[in-house]
């Protein structure tokens, strides 16, 4: 392969859209055209690789693929794409992508219009000053109204529209002034190939066969198979042993000068020290001064995550140092609690990214988790005058110790088209929430709320799509602790305290969660042979109670000589299954209860 | 001793053939155009010699011919096989040989025939005694067609016994009495009645599955309809003594009791199952599903079977644990423990007795009336 780029013949630009309006198939078509992949290899989605995304029909990962376009120029053009999700839980994705590259494809369903992510990711994209392409997609769709469709981009966004480009990733049509546009209309990037080496560290994976690999773009200087870099976070010095370009399967390549983008491997030990948004230079005449590095994420939901097996607590750690290399939007902190043992209090940016990430585990590790109510770090403050963190519910100290107790409070934006303002506020309000400002911009209103993060973790994220189907974009900061009546709400099943499912709460509304809470998990436990009394408490004073009753009939009508097979194999599988539930003194809950418990429509 | 002893040898015979097939139905049991009876007997026949020269010198008990419809097969093929077993296998002095009927239109004339070939009991499935459960349960007789094939097979036969579904939709508990009450007056020595399954596959299993088959009674009905089943048998001299089985104390049928007690069974025709031992090694058997397949393979002179499975002495522990609990008498303890090579969990044992599910006394475990409508409950504490 050739080693060396002109720097003016390379395009680097991500796609960003609201979800499901079409990007990971616009990138089909892209690599499709471009014949960067035979046909008989192709298939829908192809870059959306893992299982989940693949089951889900939703990107998780941003990936990259370097694809080569012969232009009208004449000349040959080095595109790298990156097709970002378009989930908000997964938004961390995109912002990251964005400071590879210098351009973006703004996709927009044509028959659907902007939505909140759209707005979000325009703003990122703004933010990294990209220069932007919109693209109205699915015009093959009877309900496309490209026209509208324009307008409302330059209502909304404010983004000039006249030059959107009409296509179908479906059907390919478009395509071709897709690919001319990224070339014409983008900008090539910067770089100064004889400056010190300078590559901001992108991404990391885990990959059974290579180590950690890591995915780098060039800034300034170039990079050789052989050197030796160093990490200017961490300080660790490593030998290059491979370096590649994604295709989207790796092809070896000698070097990468600036405006490039590829990964490299480095017989990297310690997951640790690749850190993504690291500045990556020469061990011997590196750069200065680092890139400024990404604004690290802020997770919201924490929550503990267990092996069922407490023998698998070692594979449990080895697998989330993993899954963290690929994933820097998640953190993690080792927990051990009375009922489930050691495990991890883990932080997702929302409650989607919570679950891919418990499924990613499960499967691509082969564990079995269990995982325990979502919330926020609480400050305690205790009468000694010592200030504690509360990370979990479970640990709550003897009340007459504390004096008072902080809970994080956020700075939250909304943006919605004001038919929903209403529906918005009360969302708001419900939640405790001050409101702070309110404007409008066109149809569409931004009101600002301080908010408690306990509240917005719970399920304000479902709560806002579902009142505004799904036409409002959120973003928020941390702002600060404040005291508040908070209580711990026990939750006691057949007299047992199972602290998995302790939640700290505001005393004005622990009832009201306490009875949502016993009802849904009468719904959720299996009947037993007895039955079983489901109580809240805050200390010992119960707040909510319900009873399941006993089971009254589970035995099979027929059983002759051919059903001691299937009967003996079923009790064998139920045998396994059991491995998901959980004990509590005589009763078992399985482990789907613990999170769907704190799912809940209120 | 070897332990299938303690169960008995029985033979099985599966016809796989219906005149239509039941909505709720997940019984081997096909609808064909024409079927050749005379290929058929003769691979029923070739199957016998097979496994007649394995089992050479066991004493047969019983033969059942089950299906599908065994009452469509032409009584000079049940004559072939039933002459053909006598032949190859030693019988006891009273076998016991039954053949499941359905009440279609059955002439009294083929009821004899049957009876002339050596059936000397008739299970009939009667299903419903109103007609609009019938017509609900897809059944293509009448509840006035099916006591009069019932009354032809009384007369032909010393002992009949007939099948019923309860537990239908939009049947409720009082419904259910009163059908049970007619039931019994009926019977004559032997009733088997099972709450409707929903079994996945079957046109039933579908409707359900799109939310359709509405009105079928919540857990707590099934449960007040089993326990009023088992109050009412027991009071008109017909207690149960299985799970869905009753009959007057010695009039139990002596084939299924081979498969609750886990002896030995030849199961022979389309997806029939069997049980095994030879040199002290325990066999599952099972033959081929598709009726054709089945006969295309006996009739190309290879047997008509899947390749055995051995089962383990864990495993047939585990399945004696969970037949035998399903009868009234119960399960022999230090049998179980033989094959399983250790007790059962005694805590857990105990736990269950407390509850008043099970109870232990003169060496036999059994699933008391509470534990028995629980009895899948009961199997998981005890087993996993
Ligand atoms: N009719 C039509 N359907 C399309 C077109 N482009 C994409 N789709 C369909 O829209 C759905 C979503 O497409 P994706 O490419 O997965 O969307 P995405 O934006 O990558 O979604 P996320 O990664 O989850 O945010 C799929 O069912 C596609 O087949 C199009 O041009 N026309
Ligand atoms: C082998 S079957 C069929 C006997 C015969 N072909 C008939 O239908 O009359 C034996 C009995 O199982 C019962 N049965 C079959 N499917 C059932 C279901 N889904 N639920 C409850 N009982 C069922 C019926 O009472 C049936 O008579
Ligand atoms: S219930 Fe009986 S008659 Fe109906 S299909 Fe099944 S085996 Fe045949
Ligand atoms: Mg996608």
């Amino acid at each position: 392969m050739r080693a060396m780029t002109q720097l003016d013949q390379i395009r680097n630009f991500s796609i960003v859209a609201h979800i499901d309006h079409g990007k990971s198939t616009l990138a089909d078509r892209l690599i499709q055209m471009t014949g960067t992949v035979a046909a008989r290899d192709m298939k829908a989605q192809m870059l959306d690789s893992m299982d989940i995304e693949r089951e889900r029909g939703i990107t998780i990962k941003a990936n990259t693929v370097r694809i080569e376009y012969p232009a009208k120029d004449g000349r040959t053009y080095i595109l790298n794409l990156i097709d970002t999700p378009g989930h908000v839980d997964f938004a961390y994705e995109v912002s990251r992508s964005m400071r590879a590259v210098e351009g973006s494809l703004l996709v927009v369903d044509a028959s659907q219009g902007v939505e909140a992510q759209t707005l979000a990711n325009v703003y990122q994209a703004i933010d990294a000053g990209h220069e932007i392409v919109p693209v109205l997609n699915k015009i093959d769709l009877p309900a496309a109204d490209p026209d509208r469709v324009k307008e409302n981009i330059e209502d909304v966004i404010g983004l000039d529209a006249s030059d959107a480009i009409p296509i179908s990733a479906k059907t390919g049509l478009g395509i071709p002034d897709v690919l001319e546009a990224i070339v014409t209309r983008l900008p090539a990037p910067k770089g100064d190939r004889d400056a010190p080496l300078k590559a901001m560290l992108v991404d990391s994976w885990y990959d059974a066969y290579l180590g950690v690999v890591v995915m780098i773009r060039v800034m300034d200087g170039v990079i050789r198979k052989g050197d030796r870099v160093k990490m200017m976070q961490t300080g660790a010095v490593y030998g290059i042993d491979k370096l590649a370009v994604l295709k989207p399967q790796m092809v070896d390549i000698a070097e990468l000068g600036p405006g490039e983008i590829g990964v490299l491997t480095a017989s990297i030990k310690q997951v640790r020290d690749t850190r993504v948004g690291d500045t990556i230079t020469h061990e011997r005449k590196g750069c200065d001064t680092p890139l400024p590095g990404f604004k690290p994420a802020q997770p919201v939901v924490f929550c503990g995550l267990f092996p069922v097996d407490a023998n698998d607590f070692e594979a449990l750690r080895d697998a989330i140092e993993k899954l963290a290399l690929n994933d820097a939007s998640f953190s993690y902190e080792m927990e051990t609690s009375a009922a489930l043992g050691f495990g991890f209090r883990c932080g997702f940016l929302g409650l989607l990214h919570l679950e891919v990430i418990r499924d990613r585990l499960e499967r691509e590790y082969d564990l079995d988790l269990i995982t325990t109510a979502p919330s926020v770090v609480f400050k305690l403050h205790m009468k000694d005058g010592e200030v504690r963190d509360l990370h979990n519910p479970a640990d709550m100290p003897d009340l007459t110790y504390i004096d008072h107790i902080e809970e994080p409070r956020i700075k939250a934006t909304i943006m919605v088209p004001d038919d929903y303002l209403g529906d918005i506020l009360k969302l708001c309000q419900d939640r405790r929430g001050i409101q702070l400002n309110l404007t409008y911009a066109g149809s569409r209103a931004m009101v600002e709320y301080d908010l408690p993060l306990a509240e917005v973790v719970f399920d304000f994220y479902d709560r806002l799509k579902s009142v505004t189907k799904g036409y409002a974009s959120f973003d928020y900061q941390i702002s600060e602790y404040r005291e508040d009546h908070l209580v711990k709400m026990s939750i006691l099943v057949n007299e047992e305290p199972v602290d998995a499912l302790s939640m700290m709460v505001h005393r004005d509304r622990a009832e009201m969660r306490g009875r949502a809470m016993v009802e849904k998990l009468k719904e959720l436990i299996p009947r037993h042979m007895f039955k079983i009394p489901i109580q809240a408490a805050i200390g010992g004073r119960v707040i909510a109670r319900e009873t399941l009753s006993a089971m009254r009939k589970d035995v099979t009508a027929k059983c002759y000589g051919g059903d001691a097979t299937r009967k003996r194999k079923l009790l064998d599988k139920q045998k396994a299954g059991k491995k998901r539930m959980r004990q509590f003194g005589k009763v078992e809950i399985p482990q789907e209860a613990f999170i769907s418990a704190l799912k809940m429509d209120e | 001793m070897e332990d299938w002893r303690a169960g008995g040898f029985g033979l099985y015979i599966h016809w796989p053939f219906c005149q239509s097939k039941c909505p709720y139905c997940d019984f081997n049991s096909h609808v064909a155009a024409s079927i050749d009876q005379g290929r058929w007997r003769d691979a029923y026949l070739r199957e016998i010699a097979r496994l007649g020269a394995e089992t050479r010198g066991r004493v047969l008990e019983t033969v059942f011919f089950g299906g599908g419809t065994p009452s469509l097969m032409e009584p000079e093929v049940v004559g072939a096989v039933l002459e053909a077993v006598r032949a190859t296998w030693p019988m006891v002095n009273d076998p016991e040989i039954t053949l499941e009927a359905n009440p279609g239109s059955v002439e009294a004339g083929r009821f004899r025939a049957f009876r002339e070939a050596g059936v000397n009991r008739v299970s009939m499935g009667v299903q419903a005694l109103n007609d609009d459960g019938l017509r609900r349960l897809g059944r293509l007789h009448s509840v006035a067609e099916a006591r009069q094939a019932f009354d032809i097979a009384r007369n032909c036969f010393d002992r009949v016994s007939f099948d019923l579904i309860y537990a239908r939709q939009d049947q409720t508990l009082a419904d259910w009495r009163v059908e049970l009450r007619e039931a019994l007056s009926m019977a004559v020595d032997h009733l088997s009645m099972y709450q409707l399954t929903i079994e996945d596959g079957t046109a039933f299993g579908d409707r359900f599955a799109r939310g359709g088959l509405r009105g079928l009674p919540d857990e707590d009905v099934q449960a007040d309809m089993y326990d009023a089943t088992q109050e009412i048998c027991a009071a008109h001299g017909m207690p149960g003594y299985e799970i869905s089985n009753h009959a007057r104390p010695g009039a139990e049928s002596r084939h299924n009791l081979i498969y609750w007690r886990m002896g030995d069974y030849i199961g022979i025709g389309p997806g029939a199952h069997g049980r095994l031992t030879l040199d002290g090694q325990r066999w599952a058997t099972v033959a081929p599903r598709a009726p054709g397949a089945w006969l295309a393979r006996v009739e190309a002179g290879s047997d008509g079977e899947d390749p055995r499975e051995a089962i383990s002495r864990e495993e047939q522990a585990t399945e004696y644990l969970l037949m035998s609990l399903r009868l009234t008498e119960g399960m022999d303890i230090a049998r179980h423990e033989r094959l399983a090579g250790r007790p059962l969990n005694a805590a857990r044992l105990r736990h269950l007795a407390e509850e008043g599910l099970v109870t232990v006394a003169d060496g036999r475990l059994k699933a008391s009336p509470t534990g028995r409508v629980v009895l899948n409950a009961v199997l998981r504490e005890l087993l996993m």
